[in-house]
């Protein structure tokens, strides 16, 4: 973890704090190389989402706000920035829950990424790179938004992110509330985006076995920290990991013991 | 029984008898104030759509506007140099109200924003007094005002172009709606807040072409209201008849504030001009309330709500 200077985002030991009281992520410290696929994994409420939206800086509309610690992006401090400001210098973020505009057409969802880009121009090739990655969109793009399944929803809300030509996306939980093939489908997608156009990938997951198969790199949040944090392939094989995130171990049941030895190891990492 | 029959025989017997020259000419007479009322409506809708606001205030932006016209125009300005400037004020308004009101309370209960439109409305109707002064004052913005005879029925050539410019404006408004980008943007902003701004939509600027796009609304509504009626303190009460319009038309439809506007506008004037000799007249005070607390009963998210998207 020293080669901080060539990463593409540098978060440094922040701290996030709801409604001026509620101190929910207490020193979390990662970095996103450029062109690479990270995942954040942890169970609920651990604090994914809140550190996504103080990248995006999504946050403040939910009246949290980072108040230790700084993020970096290509070296420039972006704490206090818009959401508007990190999407033109090509952050974004696709909330979990997809949030399309139920109302819009598909086609129109995605033209609302391309927004910030300008009201003249005529945004067919972005369309067209688009609906490349999402064939399904493009049978779907005169359907309302609110009445397409939850699979094209997501895919939706992903490709409105791609309309704004990012550099960096931050997926939120993109398997939520998905079939395992849909799933599949989605995160292969990712991967390509991430190897043909570029696109750094910084995932939000709870699924972590699909996450560790798409990802090269891991941390593991728990109550606000990171815990653990590895090569993909290395968190696979780490028995906790397999305990407690992949549902499978080795041994058989762990013994008390076993669990009490990692709550150890946390505490200690933490 | 004399009653049953001057309210369900007696009206139908008068629109028949000088049919369809009369009776045209009422309906007309209630398009007109429709429209003034759809105008006013739309305002409503347009701002609620895109943050959520229930702006109180636009009555009082209609009288601000007025106001601030006929005050130019006194100063013996040319009217559509004093029509620019007062279009000029109300997008500066926008700017003021986004700057020192919204900005400072994005995420605050909606309780919270609406009292704040409540002290806006104070604030509109006492600055434009102070400013212009509290007596009546005449509008006229040379357009003429003579009767014009249209296959038997007579208008007002007043009325008449009023309409046809309040019927452009809401074409206008409706297309920019649906096809331009920034429509698009405004409607994104209206669906979902949060993921508008996560694909960088600027949620300030949008807030600030609501309120300019409903500020000359306005000061159109203001217009056409103030030279009939004149420009005074009353004029702000044209908000309340909104509010039915709301109801029947549904809070978050462009399209609904139209129509509503337009059934309440040419409903009232019928039932004045027929049934209000049997209860004894000014049925257009009271109707369109009565009429949208029947259609609460019926349905409550008005002709054109939008429908709320459940999947299941
Ligand atoms: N707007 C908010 N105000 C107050 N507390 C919040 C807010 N949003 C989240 N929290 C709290 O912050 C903690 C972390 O939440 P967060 O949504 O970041 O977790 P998560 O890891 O994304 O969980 P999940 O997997 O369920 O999405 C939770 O305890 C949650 O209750
Ligand atoms: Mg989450």
């Amino acid at each position: 973890m020293t080669e901080n200077g060539s990463a593409l985002l540098n978060v440094n030991n922040i701290e996030v704090i709801y409604d001026r009281v509620i101190l929910v992520l207490k020193g979390v410290s990662f970095h996103v190389p450029e062109g690479g696929i990270v995942a954040l994994l942890g169970a609920n409420g651990a604090g994914k989402t809140t550190t996504l939206k103080a990248i995006s800086n999504l946050l403040r509309a939910e009246r949290g706000d980072v108040t230790k610690g700084t993020i970096e992006y290509r070296n420039e401090r972006i704490e206090k920035l818009s959401a508007h400001d990190l999407v033109t210098r090509g952050v974004v973020q696709v909330m979990e829950g997809r949030h399309c505009f139920e109302h819009l057409t598909v086609e129109e969802n995605l033209l609302t990424g391309a927004y910030i880009r300008g009201d003249k121009k005529n945004f067919s090739d972005d369309l067209d790179l688009v609906y490349r990655y999402f064939p399904r969109l493009k049978e779907r793009r005169r359907a309302q938004a609110g009445y397409t399944s939850g699979g094209e929803q997501q895919m939706t809300a992903i490709a409105r992110a791609l309309m704004t030509r990012p550099k960096m996306m931050l997926l939120d939980e993109p398997s939520m509330g998905l079939a395992p093939q849909l799933v599949e489908e989605i995160f292969g997608i990712v991967s390509r985006l991430n190897e043909e156009e570029g696109v750094t990938i910084l995932l939000a997951e709870q699924n972590t076995n699909m996450a560790l198969r798409y990802a090269r790199y891991g941390y593991i949040l728990e109550n606000g920290r990171v815990v653990l944090d590895g090569e993909a392939s290395t968190l696979r094989e780490n028995e906790d990991v397999k305990e407690f995130y992949l549902g499978l171990s080795s041994s058989g049941r762990k013994s008390y013991r076993d669990v009490k030895s990692y709550r150890r190891r946390k505490r200690w990492l933490a | 029984m004399e009653f049953i029959e001057s309210v369900t025989i007696t009206p139908f017997v008068m629109i028949a008898q000088d049919f369809p020259v009369f009776f045209g000419e009422v309906v007309f007479n209630g398009v007109l104030t429709g429209v003034l009322y759809s105008l006013v409506a739309l305002g409503f809708v347009l701002i609620f759509k895109a943050s959520g606001v229930f702006n109180f205030a636009q009555g009082a932006m209609v009288l601000f506007a007025a106001l601030t016209l006929v005050g130019l125009m006194e100063l013996g300005l040319p009217v559509w140099l004093a029509f620019i400037l007062t279009m000029g004020a109300m997008v500066a308004l926008a700017y003021a109200v986004e700057l020192l009101v919204l900005r400072h309370l994005v995420n605050q209960p909606d309780i919270i924003l609406f009292m704040s439109t409540i002290g806006l409305t104070f604030f509109l109707e006492g600055f434009g007094e102070t400013l212009w002064g509290s007596n009546v004052k005449k509008l006229d913005i040379g357009i003429p005002d003579t009767p014009v005879e249209i296959t038997g029925m007579l208008f007002n050539s007043f009325d008449l172009i009023a309409a046809l410019a309040c019927a452009l404006l809401v074409t206008g408004l409706a297309f920019f709606f649906q096809y331009t980008p920034t429509g698009r943007a405004l409607r994104a902003v209206a669906d979902d807040h949060q993921a508008a701004l996560a694909v960088g939509i600027p949620l300030k600027k949008i807030w600030i072409i609501v309120w300019s796009v409903a500020g000359i609304v306005a000061l159109v509504a203001g217009i056409v209201w103030g030279a009939k009626s004149g420009v005074q303190f009353s004029l702000s009460l044209i908000a309340l008849k909104a509010l039915p319009v709301l109801i029947l038309g549904g809070f978050t439809s462009v399209p609904g504030a139209i129509v509503g506007g337009l059934i309440i506008g040419v409903g009232e004037k019928i039932a004045e001009v027929y049934w209000g000799p049997a209860v004894g007249g000014a049925i257009e005070n009271w109707f369109a309330y009565v009429l949208a607390l029947a259609f609460l009963f019926v349905r409550p998210q008005g002709l054109f709500g939008e429908r709320i998207i459940e999947r299941v």
